[in-house]
């Protein structure tokens, strides 16, 4: 269920690495957790972020929760799409969804960030 | 909320976990929050039919001599009108004209009446009535009685089917008992919490499980939709109903929030009619608005209110309404900033969103035939 190719917050932010930047979007749990998300607030391209820290806002009808940068950072990429359709993030959180593109600062706080199994393993607890 | 542990059930509690109900504490109960998922379950209501679990609302009943002139000190509304088997909407007050609690009051008999009160104010308004209905018997039903909710334009007919009878009779706010749905005796009244047409089922409570399954069952042929809080509270929203303890608490009016017409001055003394004649004669300070926003954040509840750059009010409840496919709100306004079409802000995370005065609810039925007088 949830992608090996990528590493995860306890927070469900999920990371990627590819060509030393990390691309970030929210695991597809919290995007079902959330449900009909009609908002998403982005930083603009430039915008340092901070390992734990909230850099955006996701609203689903019911609530608005923080997103929390999984990396350390200057953001390069933001996904224009899914601020115009936030929709997409309920429907491909893992894909096409991802919010933005970080050049990170401290690739070493990679290692604090949780595999797909340890992550699939906190999910597991919280849906018990 | 402290330890789930603590937290009620309903007689539903395994029927919405064997349906995917996601569980989560309100006033004191657990319950479905959602099922397929609130967006769905909202337009389902407002196209088709849901079906509602409201077990965790609290039945009063006020009975014996003097049961109509307790009912008439007690709310604002006029009680004296209604003939057996008709219900009403009213706020009840306290001396100063502040919601105690709003309920939907029936009279199921010569001298018997039967309130429907908010869960989270079960405690306080039995407590309440029961000091003001002297000498009539108040009578605190809500452990015994399980109340369904079944909503949208096809609840009609999902209910005849499930009842076998008809309801071209029951008009809006009219209630009949004796009828059956799987060999069980239910209460049938013509409410709801919605805006749409609907129905509110009473059965014992241990035999609402079975009642459950039927409607389940009749309603399958009519796309029913089983339907949580999340959607309870957008639908009612977009229909401009009040939330008690968000839109309307002690500390305001009927007069401040858009009840004005639920406050009979005509019908005699109850309790704060002294207070409100006051507000009235003065005119209210303030008043509820709604409001639609632009741009796609959504005021929630608390959110500050803005006119003419200052802050003039807050938001009591704010949601993205699926019908209208933006968000919208409403909020305490000063009366100079509570006109149609004017504009003000409100402050979401720190910015502020240029919003727009409307006119409530914000989403109204098509016109159904007469005999649907509803609020406002």
């Amino acid at each position: 269920m949830f992608p090996s190719d990528r590493r995860y917050t306890r927070d469900h932010e999920w990371a990627r690495v590819e060509d030393g930047r990390a691309r970030v979007g929210i695991a597809a749990f919290a995007a079902e957790r959330l449900s009909d998300i009609v908002f998403v607030e982005l930083p603009k391209v430039g915008a340092e972020v901070q390992a734990g820290q909230a850099f955006g806002v996701i609203e689903s009808v019911k609530a608005a929760s923080d997103l929390y940068a999984p990396l350390s950072g200057r953001v390069v990429e933001v996904n224009q799409a899914v601020i115009e359709r936030p929709e997409a993030i309920n429907e491909d959180p893992h894909g096409a969804a991802w919010m933005v593109v970080i050049e990170m600062s401290d690739p070493k706080e990679w290692e604090s960030l949780l595999d797909a199994e340890a992550y699939a393993a906190l999910v597991g607890e919280l849906q018990s | 909320m402290t330890a789930a542990a603590a937290l009620r059930r309903t007689p539903l509690h395994e029927a919405h976990r064997a349906a995917g109900g996601r569980m989560a504490p309100f006033a004191g109960w657990e319950l479905p929050v959602q099922y397929a998922g609130l967006v769905e379950e909202h337009l389902a209501v407002r196209s088709r039919v849901g079906l509602f679990d409201v077990s965790h609302m609290g039945e009063v009943a006020i009975e014996g001599p003097g049961a109509l002139s307790a009912v008439q000190r007690i709310i604002t509304n006029d009680a004296g009108r209604l003939r057996e088997g008709e219900g009403l909407y009213s706020p009840m007050c306290n001396p100063a004209g502040g919601v105690v609690d709003d309920l939907t009051l029936f009279r199921t008999g010569h001298a018997e009446y039967l309130l429907i009160v908010n869960a989270a104010t079960r405690a306080h308004d039995v407590a309440w009535i029961q000091e003001h209905a002297s000498p009539a018997r108040v009578r605190d039903l809500s452990d015994e009685v399980a109340l369904l909710a079944l909503q949208g334009p096809r609840a009609a007919a999902v209910l005849e089917a499930a009842t076998g009878a008809s309801l071209a009779a029951l008009p809006a706010f009219h209630r009949s008992g004796g009828l059956m749905v799987a060999g069980v005796g239910v209460a049938v009244s013509r409410t709801g919490y919605t805006g749409e047409d609907g129905f509110e089922i009473a059965s014992a409570w241990d035999e609402a499980p079975r009642v459950w399954e039927a409607l389940v069952e009749a309603g399958r042929a009519y796309g029913l939709a089983l339907v949580g809080l999340g959607a309870r509270d957008t639908l009612r929203l977009e229909a401009g109903m009040m939330l008690y303890g968000q839109d309307i608490d002690e500390t305001t009016t009927p007069l401040e929030a858009p009840l004005a017409w639920t406050v009979k001055f005509d019908k005699g003394d109850f309790i704060g009619r002294a207070a409100l004649e006051r507000q009235q004669q003065e005119g209210v300070a303030r008043r509820l608005v709604g409001f639609e926003a632009q741009g796609r954040a959504i005021p929630r509840h608390g959110c500050a209110i803005l006119a003419g750059g200052a802050r003039v009010g807050a938001v009591t409840s704010g949601t993205f309404s699926p019908t209208l496919r933006r968000p919208i709100g409403m909020g305490y306004v000063p009366r100079a900033a509570a006109g149609r079409g004017g504009e003000i802000e409100i402050e979401v995370r720190g910015a502020l969103v240029p919003s727009r005065v409307v006119r409530l609810p914000f989403y109204r039925r098509a016109r159904e035939p007469a005999g649907q007088a509803t609020e406002g």
